[in-house]
């Protein structure tokens, strides 16, 4: 017997959007599964991990900070993926953002700096240099594949490690905190330079609302704009794209700078308005797991909206169920992974019409 | 439709109720660990610890819940949940959580928190720390005398005091015993990566390192030995069933009875915030047994365990030469200060390498 793939004659709406929601029923029946496996209650695995998170507005604010980073980096990728470029360094932007951003708040600790101005420029100036940082650090791979091209995911990849070994770097060396015991941490930051919580006593800082805002603006380029008409032309049709006349190594520069601009933003977000210092690790993985964001978002920004919040649901749903049921913290990366491999089965499925043939080959 | 929502919200009540009768009854401790419980290492260790306080104290305390593999920079909200979910007193294991448990400590007064191997308190944190250090004088001791080569392959993580002064101890124990030995030091910036941490010990078994050691939490070092017929120490934990021919002893941590103690004291009211550095003496560090070894290097192995443990010998007696040949104690002291331990960034004298800045 024989499993072939054929394309479907025409693409249908409703079969894309239903394809993702499918995947993710899949996804809960076979973790579902996997849970009765182990000899614990499917149902209240399932009021943990989905339910209680989304009925409580601590965890609701928690999975709000949680998804913002991972918007606004792959809001950032969809950029470079759909003009067929490979950004898989997010990561490094969003630490050189960080970082720089960071410093700006090191240097201006305990007033220094804001005997003219005040304070009231610190935050903005902060913002705009994390961003500077992470397109910066973008413009590498993104020059050395205009000019001389070498491959960006390569170049891109590689540049994360040399980030995260510079933050490291200065954190234990000149950006250490001098009471700090020797320890590898900055000082933490002043208020004049961490974002303002919204409500009190919750974890919903200020930074978290550029996701929307980012995603709101991302989707109108996209669908409006020519920009975003030419993003698209380069990457599916490189050749026509060039006889229409578009420039595509200023496109490939272009977007790769947004991209990186974005990372870079989340980065000086995440320390400003979260961790409230530097650290020589400042992303848990933000950058990687963004590349799955995108892709699960199908590459629209209100698709990443959803994918990030879908995400970070189960980041705390999994450690909720780790807390109350006694869960495997290990559950959460693998129910992670069997909800990629079904919304790309699912991707496959509403594209591609399966048809088994008897017998040998025909 | 009126009467299930009335129904379903006396549910809930009567839910809560009984949740907070059980709390008033038992005190519900928690962990935060930044490995996985699998690692056999650091965090496995912590959770020994758990297990062990939770059958010490039985009834009393329900020491069930943990949160495992937590990333230092995502820390905060995993002990924020873990002090929403109800528990008591929450032992946070890894020097990153600091800021982060002082953050979450400030927004729930009535929690207890206790930190491991930072500095930073609160009236509701504690820290905790154990002298590593004082297992590592052993260990320098043991491979001075076993070492054929003179050469002892030392694979590190980070460059934080408590690395520097394991290095800087083990060195003065070795020299006791081989002045001619050398340790080799490779840093491979990670807690634990068992590929990595393979990857350096076969570069140092290469090099002529006929003895390994690793301040990092995985047993492959260890492995890495035993395969090529060398000795190794064991690191947190107790090797012994990943390398039974070349364990010589392991440097483990014992938190067993101090989160007993500390829970012991929440429940009776008189949990206060403290800072507690203990070793060989009061068990936190305890050596796992001297095997691989002849007896007469046994016999030394145990009498300088039970000096430590009695406080007659000091890893850090005066004077204390730095690389320089400078001596870092206080004039008249007869050992270092704590402090100076504490925030350990220079190597002794005959460590050949130049720490990472």
């Amino acid at each position: 017997m024989r499993l072939d793939l054929d394309a479907r004659p025409q693409r249908s709406t409703l079969r894309e959007i239903l394809a993702p929601v499918g995947a993710l029923i899949v996804a809960i029946l076979i973790g579902g599964v996997v849970i009765a496996l182990m000899g614990r209650s499917t149902i209240e695995a399932f009021d943990v991990y989905f339910v209680e998170p989304l009925s409580q507005s601590y965890s609701l604010q928690a999975i709000a900070v949680k998804a913002a980073p991972l918007i606004l980096i792959a809001v950032g990728l969809a950029f470079c993926y759909r003009a067929n470029l490979w950004n898989i360094g997010a990561e490094g932007q969003f630490i050189a953002g960080g970082a720089l951003g960071g410093w700006l708040g090191l240097v201006t600790h305990d007033g220094a700096f804001q005997g003219v101005l005040g304070s009231w420029w610190i935050l903005p100036a902060m913002m705009i240099l994390g961003a500077l940082g992470g397109l910066l650090y973008a413009m590498i791979p993104a020059l050395l594949r205009v000019w001389l091209n070498v491959s960006e995911i390569l170049s891109s990849l590689m540049l994360v490690y040399v980030a995260q070994l510079a933050l490291d770097w200065l954190v234990r060396g000149p950006w250490k905190d001098p009471e700090g015991h020797n320890l590898p941490v900055s000082v933490n930051l002043d208020p004049e330079a961490t974002l303002p919580i919204l409500f009190d006593g919750g974890s919903l800082h200020l930074g978290v609302l550029l996701a929307p805002l980012v995603a709101i603006v991302a989707a109108i380029v996209f669908s409006k704009t020519l920009f975003g008409y030419q993003v698209r032309l380069v990457g599916s049709a490189p050749k026509a794209a060039r006889f229409g006349g578009f420039n595509d190594r200023t496109i490939a520069i272009a977007a790769f700078a947004i991209s990186g601009g974005l990372a870079g933003l989340a980065g000086v977000a995440e320390v400003s308005g979260r961790i409230g210092q530097l650290l020589p690790s400042i992303s848990p993985g933000y950058g990687f797991s963004a590349i799955i964001v995108a892709f699960l978002g199908r590459l629209s920004p209100v698709g990443i909206f959803i994918a990030g919040l879908v995400l970070a649901l189960t980041f705390v749903g999994g450690e909720d169920a780790q807390i109350a049921m006694h869960l495997p913290g290990d559950l959460t990366l693998a129910f992670q992974g069997v909800l990629l491999i079904c919304v790309l089965a699912a991707d496959v499925l509403a594209r591609y019409r399966l048809r088994f043939t008897m017998g040998a080959r025909s | 439709m009126r009467t299930l929502f009335t129904a379903a919200a006396v549910a809930a009540l009567s839910l809560a109720a009984a949740g907070g009768a059980e709390a008033a009854g038992k005190v519900k401790a928690c962990w935060v660990y930044t490995g996985p419980v699998g690692d056999f290492g650091y965090s496995y260790q912590h959770d020994q610890g758990r297990l062990a306080a939770a059958k010490a104290l039985g009834d009393k305390v329900d020491a069930t819940t943990f949160l495992e593999n937590i990333p230092d920079s995502d820390s905060e909200r995993a002990i924020e949940q873990l002090a929403r979910s109800g528990c008591n007193i929450v032992f946070t294991t890894s020097f990153g959580f600091m800021d982060p448990t002082l953050k979450v400590a400030k927004k729930f007064p009535k929690v207890m928190f206790e930190h491991a191997t930072g500095y930073k308190r609160n009236p509701n944190m504690s820290t905790y720390a154990a002298k590593f250090y004082e297992g590592r004088y052993v260990m320098g001791q043991i491979a001075g005398k076993m070492t054929k080569t003179n050469t002892i392959g030392y694979i590190v993580s980070f460059p934080i005091p408590e690395v520097i002064s394991g290095i800087n101890a083990f060195e003065r124990g070795m020299q006791t015993t081989n002045p001619n030995a050398k340790i080799k030091i490779v840093w491979v910036n990670t807690w634990f990566d068992p590929g990595k941490e393979a990857d350096a010990a076969k570069a140092l078994l290469a090099q002529g390192a006929d003895i390994l050691t690793q301040h990092t939490d995985s047993a492959a070092p260890l492995q890495e030995a035993e395969k090529a017929g060398k000795l190794g120490f064991g690191q947190s934990s107790d090797m012994m069933k990943f390398a039974p021919k070349a364990q010589l002893t392991a440097n483990t941590d014992n938190w067993g009875p101090y989160y007993t103690q500390r829970i012991q004291a929440l429940i009776d009211g008189k949990w206060k915030s403290e800072d507690t550095w203990d070793g060989i003496g009061k068990n936190m560090v305890v050596m796992a047994p001297f095997a691989n070894m002849p007896d007469d290097v046994k016999a030394a192995a145990v009498k300088t365990t039970a000096d430590i443990a009695s406080g007659a010998l000091q890893p850090f007696a005066c004077p204390v030469l730095d690389q320089d040949g400078k001596d870092r104690c206080k004039p008249g002291a007869k050992t270092l200060e704590d402090g100076d331990v504490l925030g350990m960034n220079w190597y002794v004298k005959g460590v050949d390498d130049k720490i990472p800045q």
